[in-house]
């Protein structure tokens, strides 16, 4: 077998809201950097082939698995994680605080990509039905929740932000 | 005085799993952990004639190769049952940490441990199995022929295990002239339990013993098997539990910890990562068993079943794991839900060289409520009469008493549940309004009951222990054997300790992790006896902590100890409901006491000889798009009476998982097989179709409280309960859209298209 | 980690090309989601990789001079879906990709990839042969183009030759003007999932929308690579929009397709669902495109 030659490459990136640099293997994918190198618990590993969710981190504003996603790729990118959410003094982001009132989280490894998720489609500042939710959800797979206290949770964090009551179902 | 249970009290480990610090097991594993990775086999059933390990030795970072010849010839069982002292009731060893006898596509040759998942996955793929091959077989009907490849030697014609129920006189009671006929056979999937955390562990030695930190819902029961498994006295074993990412079962086995910590072993005791690809969690870890079901009902017209046969061919794959326990339990409620004077009920459960069988959530109901309720509806379209009337003529009765478990109905649950759902679901006005439709899109509607006991006994033992242990504060610290999952006990746990010590709930910090080092015994998470099993060592310990320091309260305040009383974590004086001092006040006195110093603990085992029945029902609308073989699901509801309810917001979610699980059941789920070489076809999360977001409507909970009287906190099974009764629901729906009876799930395009065409409601 | 031999990291497309002289073995990764996946369950273990990844000259949708449409080959699903010309003039294409995985497949996935894989279940590929795409290829030599039938030469393969990229999918003016279609992914569940079988259709209407001028359409998962369906459309050409052409311009299909039997799906269960489909996609191209049935 021919002999793999070490490859390193110093990635720099901005990481929930600080500039960072790692020097990484190039064949890391972003999971591996993240878990690895910045011990991100949050970014949990369940297929590793992009099926599941449960690796999901935001790169510029978008939902991505980084398990699909080569380490050396975040070069120049804003990557956010779920760490990234907490305040200075641990205080839960409104959409964590959903999770937890509604009941959405179980076992707890879909939580974190489901919650990043949550996160483009309310910065979206946007309106969305019940339809249009349930597909913006759809990357991320749970056995534990049937998705309902997920989506009640997303609901009612989008209509708060919105500043709009909640419809009556 | 403030109660707990009955609230929706906030999970204990919400803020943890909200903010992504909730450590599982890859989270705590040093990263200077060498990585074991398993080399499966590539046959389905034969021997390994050698392993050439050469080329895979000599990959950079690889540190060892061991194979199936390499192992100690130590059989071990993998079920997470408590384990029996009477050698006929234990169960099947019948595995070694690698198998020279492969007996599925996918069993465990060789592991190589490496510096890195790279090396380790290169040098698997450089391993050079030579193989003999043999038949194999994957049908369970096919596997009891005279000529079927022999799976295991210790047992012939591969039936694992026959068992049966007799009652009154079948053939005699079916010659009563003008009954009806109904048979049917119905076929259940292979399917997978699918928790978002694949299984794994890490092993390492210390103080010559070997630990193991895994994803496992059954600590204690992996200790000893991981002792059985490599030969070491049990003391020698120490499991660690952290949180973990969903079990439904599957994590209900010894499943990679004894190899695991038999690498360690053979590295010097150096920390040894195994973790699954959900591939590999697919396939060589457990799956549902696929159950076929035969079931003959002779009826008079008016509904009266007379004489009814039951055959269950339950598909073991290729080791015992759970083995027989979940097609008898199936079989168990055949005769229970709809009781007949006349009965001849057998199953048998039948090896294969599909992977092995365990437990899944439900232990055998699911199978038996799709294969049972379909039949119910079968019978109604035969006789002309309609699902509810039937199933209220003839559904167990109100003070039937099991003679065997003792477990008795104790109130009209069945139709208190039958009622709240068809208000839910406007039940009766779409009865008539989905009658006699034409078009090529139908919609229908459906119904199906089902049965359920909430724990192992008298079976198997039931036993609980907890410790309790007083702080200085006040608060406490509360320890189990049984294992949080995601299925919230450790929140209910906190709940029942609150008020059976007499304590706020937010004085209860409840040790989520178990660590057989530390932990008190208890067989973990199966059945759904979580809430129902714990509750006994919870009020029994409470009770002991209780007087210990009502006592001490005594010696402190001089009342008698008969007008104490420990309120909302105060001292109270009964007469007049004086405050007397805090629970920290007292606690902190003791324990620093110059006379007296003493640490206020309580610990005790609990066993449990009672069981208790839980039961319900789902409600399934279907919209049938018959050219497009399609069905979407409209609404669907499930209601329980599981007794008290605990917490109720996480009864509602744990109902909602169950319905979602259910709903795959039905509609998609399938591990399916290339008929010519016994591989798995589809294990992975795209080609295996569990429910997306996209595929269910909203799922809604009911509930009917009827307290368990067997229970201190009136509470019964609800883990498995709701994925029993939606999947025969569906498929009644659809008959009732179509006409068309369906005799298996997945109820799949596929499936529909090949019915469809039969019925002539497509042509091509 | 992967299991990559190298991993070369294009600048920009001429440094792409200079990459893949230098490198004739390596393979070109995108977005990732088939290479990385493919690479880890060992059928590219141990290869080389050239990551075009970085080349955002790559990325959007333009509209050129002679009003041909531009997506560039490394624009997302996503970005497809959102973008305003793919909206105002070949919407179905943006509706096709939207179907796609999932919503971080979809930000990660590219049309480039999804036509390069040559894989005949990829949901951009149905659309982009019913609209007669052509496929921009860049090389040592230059700009290549070439009509999407022609880019696909057997399941898995398509035209790239030594040294180039794909750089680009041109929908020409001539066939989005005035042109309507639908497509229906037929799959075994509504997220997360691959074809069993991808319908395009499109129609352009004469004037008072009576008459059909041109129907086109296109199958994934129909055969080996996506194909269109010639007789259907024949028989749909000049003919006044009804549901009897509806009806014979979807039985007109099984002329032309040739699904297999797998374990995925039975050859006369697609053949089925491929008429049926055909037929409920012209219904709504009509519909979408102002005619009445």
């Amino acid at each position: 077998m021919e002999k793999h030659v070490m490859q390193y490459q110093t990635v720099h990136f901005n990481l929930n809201g600080k500039d960072v640099e790692r020097t990484v293997d190039v064949r890391a994918s972003l999971t591996d950097m993240l878990r690895n190198d910045f011990r991100m618990t949050s970014v949990k590993k369940g297929c590793e082939v992009g099926e599941c969710g449960a690796c999901n981190v935001l790169i510029d504003g978008e939902a991505f698995n980084s398990c699909i996603y080569l380490a050396v790729w975040a070069e120049g990118k804003r990557i956010r994680t779920l760490e990234g959410l907490l305040g200075p003094n641990g205080e839960l982001s409104d959409i964590q605080q959903a999770f937890v009132d509604e009941a959405a989280i179980q076992c707890g490894f879909c939580t974190p990509g489901f919650i990043l998720t949550a996160v483009e489609i309310l910065e979206s500042g946007k309106e969305y039905t019940d339809a249009e939710l349930r597909k913006l959800l759809s990357g991320h797979l749970c056995r534990c929740t049937g998705y309902e206290n997920i989506l009640r949770a997303v609901k009612k964090t989008m209509y708060k932000r919105l500043g709009k009551p909640m419809p009556e179902q | 005085m403030s109660k707990s249970v009955g609230k929706s009290v906030v999970r204990v480990d919400a803020y943890e799993k909200a903010t992504g610090r909730a450590k599982y097991m890859d989270d705590l594993c040093g990263r200077e952990a060498l990585v074991a990775k398993i080399c499966h086999s590539t046959i389905a059933h034969g021997f390994v004639k050698s392993i050439d390990t050469a080329e895979a030795e000599n990959i950079p970072g690889v540190v060892r190769v061991l194979t199936c010849f390499d192992v100690p010839d130590l059989p071990f069982p993998t079920a997470g049952h408590p384990w029996s002292t009477d050698p006929g009731h234990q169960d099947v060893a019948d595995r070694l940490l690698l198998n020279r006898h492969v007996r599925y596509y996918g069993d465990d040759v060789a592991v190589v441990i490496a510096e890195n998942e790279v090396a380790a996955a290169q040098a698997v793929r450089a391993l050079k199995v030579e193989y003999e091959e043999l038949p194999f077989v994957l049908d369970v009907q096919k596997a009891m022929e005279p000529d079927a490849p022999q799976i295991h030697d210790e047992f012939p014609g591969n039936v694992l295990k026959h068992t049966d129920i007799r009652k009154g006189n079948y053939e005699e009671a079916r010659k009563e002239p003008g009954l009806i006929k109904v048979e049917g056979w119905y076929d259940t999937p292979t399917v997978q339990h699918c928790h978002i955390e694949n299984h794994g562990c890490f092993a390492y030695m210390e103080a010559g013993r070997v630990v193991v930190v895994s994803s496992t819902q059954i600590p204690h029961i992996v200790r000893r098997v991981v002792g059985q498994a490599l030969g070491l006295p049990w003391g020698k074993v120490r499991i660690i539990k952290p949180y973990i990412g969903g079990g439904f079962g599957n994590k209900q086995d010894a499943l990679y910890e004894p190899l695991c910590a038999w690498c360690s072993t053979q590295v010097g005791g150096r920390l040894v990562k195994l973790e699954c690809a959900r591939e590999e969690t697919f396939v060589s870890n457990r799956v549902r068993h696929a159950i076929r079901t035969h079931i003959i009902s002779y009826v008079r017209p008016d509904g009266t079943l007379v004489a009814r046969k039951f055959e269950a061919f339950s598909n073991q794959g290729a080791y015992a794991s759970h083995g027989h326990g979940v097609v008898a339990k199936g079989m168990g409620a055949f005769p229970q839900l709809y009781p007949c004077d006349n009965l001849e009920c057998d199953c048998w459960t039948v090896f294969t060289n599909r992977p092995a069988a365990g437990a899944m959530r439900g232990y055998g109901i699911p199978q038996a409520m799709f294969a049972g309720e379909s039949h119910i509806d079968d019978i109604c379209k035969a006789i002309g009469m309609a699902p509810l009337e039937f199933r209220r003529k003839n559904l167990m009765p109100v003070g039937y008493v099991d003679g065997f478990s003792k477990n008795e109905l104790y109130t009209d649950t069945f139709n208190q549940c039958l009622e709240k759902g068809m208000a839910a679901i406007d039940y009766q006005r779409k009865v008539v309004e989905y009658q006699n439709q034409t078009g090529p899109i139908r919609k229908g509607i459906g119904l199906a009951m089902f049965w359920y006991n909430t724990a192992v006994w008298p079976i198997s033992l039931e036993s609980s222990s907890c410790r309790m242990v007083l702080n200085q504060d006040g608060s406490l610290q509360f320890q189990t054997g049984e294992t949080e999952i995601g299925q919230g006990c450790d929140t209910a746990y906190s709940q029942m300790v609150a008020d059976a010590v007499g304590i706020p709930v937010e004085d209860v910090h409840v040790v989520s992790s178990q660590d057989t080092d530390v932990t008190p015994f208890g067989t973990g998470a199966y059945a759904s006896r979580q809430t129902y099993v714990g509750s006994f060592a919870i009020q029994q310990t409470a009770t002991a902590l209780r007087e210990r320091i009502l006592n001490i309260a005594h010696e402190q305040t001089r009342m008698p100890v008969s007008n104490l009383d420990l309120v909302d974590g105060q001292i109270v004086r009964k007469t007049d409901g004086r405050v007397l001092k805090s629970l920290g006040d007292l606690a902190t006195e003791c324990l620093y006491s110059l006379e007296h110093s003493q640490h206020i603990t309580a610990e005790t085992t609990a066993q449990i000889k009672t069981n208790a029945y839980s039961f319900g029902c789902s409600f399934a609308e279907v919209e049938v798009d018959i050219p497009m073989c399609k069905v979407k699901l409209l609404n669907i509801i499930n209601v329980h009476d599981c007794g008290r309810l605990i917490n109720p917001a996480l009864a509602e979610a744990q109902v909602h998982g169950g319905m979602s699980m259910a709903i795959g059941y039905g509609l998609s789920e399938e591990l399916k097989f290339d008929e010519k070489t016994g591989k798995p076809l589809n294990n992975n999360l795209l080609d295996y179709k569990l429910s997306t977001f996209m595929d269910h409507p909203t799922l809604q909970a009911e509930f009917v409280e009827n307290a368990e009287p067997t229970s201190p906190f009136g509470t019964k099974a609800l883990g498995e309960p709701p994925a029993c009764s939606p999947a025969p629901a569906i498929r009644n729906a659809i008959l009732n859209a179509t006409g068309v009876a369906i005799d298996c799930c997945p109820i799949t395009p596929h499936v529909l298209y090949r019915k469809f065409k039969e019925a002539g409601l497509i042509a091509d | 980690m992967y299991d990559m031999k190298a991993l070369y990291q294009a600048k920009d497309v001429a440094d792409a090309v200079a990459l893949r002289l230098a490198h004739p073995e390596a393979h070109i990764i995108a977005g990732g989601s088939d290479v990385l996946v493919q690479m880890r369950e060992g059928k590219r273990a141990g290869v080389e990789l050239i990551s075009i990844q970085g080349l955002n000259e790559l990325r959007g949708v333009s509209l050129e001079e002679d009003g041909t449409l531009r997506i560039g080959s490394l624009t997302s699903f996503s970005h497809i879906t959102r973008d305003p010309l793919i909206q105002q003039y070949i919407n179905v294409l943006g509706e096709a990709v939207d179907q796609v995985g999932g919503p971080q497949i979809r930000n990660i996935g590219t049309i480039g990839g999804n036509t390069c894989n040559g894989v005949t279940s990829a949901d951009s590929a149905s659309t982009l042969h019913a609209w007669d795409a052509i496929v921009e290829l860049t090389g040592p030599n230059g700009v290549r183009r070439q009509p999407i039938h022609d880019f696909y030469i057997k399941a898995g393969k398509v035209d790239i030759r030594e040294g180039e990229i794909q750089t680009a999918i041109l929908i020409p003016k001539e066939s989005y003007e005035n042109t309507f279609g639908h497509y229906i992914k037929y799959a075994m569940r509504n997220a997360m999932d691959i074809a069993t079988l991808g319908t395009s259709v499109n129609v352009r209407l004469s004037a008072d929308k009576k008459t059909v001028e041109r129907a086109r359409v296109a199958f994934g998962v129909a055969g080996p690579v996506p194909l269109r369906a010639k007789t259907a459309e024949a028989v749909a050409a000049g003919k006044p929009a009804s549901m009897e052409l509806a009806e014979a311009f979807s039985q007109a299909v099984k002329e032309d397709i040739n699904p297999r039997d797998s374990w995925r799906a039975a050859k006369d269960f697609r053949m089925h669902i491929a008429v049926e489909s055909a037929k409920r996609a012209f219904i709504e191209s009509v519909r979408l495109a102002g005619g009445e049935l």
